[in-house]
């Protein structure tokens, strides 16, 4: 699984793609979704809801487990992905696609610089991926 | 599936190889490395449930009591009628505590007059075989002998399971359930049992931990999923069987558990027979209970069980049933609170999801043939 170019990651495997329009595109990364397995249910806020950069966006329940998703940028919610929220299996099937979770405004997107290139998240993968959080 | 520290080394089965050959993410389980799952923990609930499915579970217990005095032994010590039980024949059965808790839900197979295999929990191995020897020392004329590193045991388990294996074995056909049987599988001496912990027909296979691999390469080319620790733990949960350490504990008894007709009180004194004769007679205060969530959720482990705004239990086991397609759990809760519709509530995380009380178990297949 390669990881997009344009994207930027965060150390908790969420994913962020700053569109043309200047909406941020939020997910969580292929490893996420490995690490979760089968994911079941998606708990992501109403649109208009404020988020900070790092702070609890939202919940991922899979068959294994729950947990946190964290925002990796701060901003205002726009809209949340209907398809992954009633059909969670497409955030293990295309997380970096279908499976994505919420579009955001983003606040500063000076907070951009806190994430990583795909090179670097990579690199985080390989240096200390195999634990999440 | 909860986490564990690694203070000892793990054991690992003879199916080690071949788990980490076909990708198997594994896990700690009870002193072993074992694969948690393959590919997809619903997609191999969903291969056991529609077609067959294999599952390593060589790290249960295998012991082996034997002796002029075995059958007295574990008639005294198990909740089942042993001396009644016919060679050839297997029970499902507990070992209990003085106070009548479960030390382990277990199976046992009488081979022969004097001849019986316990298959007991990983987790409960050392337990039970402390408890065993501290009955069987005194009275002599019974050896316990565990032989669970020695031999390898495989489940395999859905509604094309006994048809496919009977390529194996011819005497397969005729093996009712709750029987066995020894005969020699792809040149290796091999118990074949009757039993299995998903819901499904099925058949288990006991033989020489080197033979392990052999019949696990037989069964995967005749088409079943391998599946791990995390499919047999929602295939067990829709059936409604109890795991020990979780739905059933050395706090609990049987008949608070719902499994009276595992035990027969009218037996001879057995351990335990006190305790549940006395809850027999007054009934029992607490019932262990099958829900439903009516909204979404997965009602986990030890998240609390509320009436209102009071607590009146904890979850024991939950999952999401992908054959049902709905959240289920275990709990135990007092008796006034166990009659099926009976309405609850789950505390997921601090939110309040309703629950209704639903008959046990979740899932029955259709009966055979």
């Amino acid at each position: 699984m390669s990881y997009p170019q344009a994207f930027r990651y965060s150390k908790e495997h969420e994913w962020v793609r700053l569109d043309e329009d200047g909406t941020a595109v939020v997910g969580v990364t292929h490893f996420a979704q490995e690490q979760l397995g089968d994911i079941v249910y998606l708990a992501l806020p109403e649109p208009g809801t404020s988020v900070v950069q790092f702070a609890k966006l939202g919940e991922v329940e899979s068959v294994k487990a729950v947990s946190d998703i964290f925002s990796p940028l701060g901003g205002t919610v726009l809209e949340v992905n209907k398809e992954a929220v009633d059909h969670p299996e497409v955030v293990n099937q295309e997380p970096h696609g279908r499976g994505w979770l919420v579009k955001l405004k983003p606040g500063d997107l000076g907070g951009v610089r806190n994430l990583m290139t795909a090179q670097e998240y990579e690199a985080f993968l390989a240096a200390d991926g195999t634990k999440r959080h | 599936m909860r986490a564990e520290a690694h203070s000892q080394p793990l054991l690992r089965t003879s199916l080690y190889d071949a788990h980490v050959a076909l990708g198997a993410r594994m896990v700690p389980f009870s002193g072993w490395e074992m694969p948690l799952q393959y590919t997809s923990i619903l997609a191999e609930v969903r291969a056991v449930r529609g077609h067959c499915g294999i599952f390593d579970v060589s790290h249960m217990g295998r012991i082996h009591i034997t002796g002029p005095k075995a059958a007295s032994l574990l008639h005294k010590l198990l909740a089942a009628d042993v001396l009644a039980l016919q060679e050839g024949r297997s029970r499902y059965s507990f070992l209990l505590n003085e106070g009548g808790g479960i030390i382990d839900d277990t199976i046992l197979y009488r081979e022969g007059r004097d001849s019986f295999i316990l298959v007991c929990n990983a987790a409960n191995r050392p337990a039970v075989l402390e408890w065993i020897g501290r009955w069987a020392a005194p009275q002599g004329a019974v050896a316990v002998q565990d032989r669970t590193v020695g031999t390898a045991m495989v489940a395999f388990q859905g509604p094309r399971a006994l048809p496919l294996a009977l390529s194996l074995s011819p005497l397969l056909d005729g093996l009712r359930p709750f029987t066995f049987t020894r005969t020699q599988i792809l040149g290796s001496e091999c118990m074949m049992a009757r039993t299995g912990y998903t819901g499904e027909d099925g058949v288990e296979f006991i033989l020489p931990a080197e033979a392990g691999p052999l019949i696990w390469r037989a069964l995967q080319e005749m088409g079943a999923a391998p599946c791990g620790l995390g499919a047999r733990d929602v295939l067990r949960l829709e059936a409604g069987l109890m795991l020990h350490g979780s739905d059933i504990t050395p706090s609990t008894t049987p008949l608070e558990a719902g499994l009276d007709r595992f035990v027969s009180l009218d037996k001879e004194d057995f351990i335990g027979a006190q305790t549940l004769r006395d809850q027999k007679r007054s009934g029992v205060s607490r019932r262990l209970v099958g829900f439903r969530l009516l909204a979404r959720g997965i009602p986990r482990h030890g998240y609390p069980i509320l009436n209102g705004t009071r607590v009146v239990g904890e979850v024991t086991s939950g999952a999401y049933s992908p054959t049902l397609d709905m959240d289920i759990g275990m709990g135990y809760v007092a008796l006034t609170l166990s009659a099926v519709g009976t309405r609850l509530q789950v505390d997921i995380r601090g939110r309040k999801v309703e629950a209704e009380v639903v008959p046990l178990p979740f899932y029955a297949r259709r009966p055979a043939r």
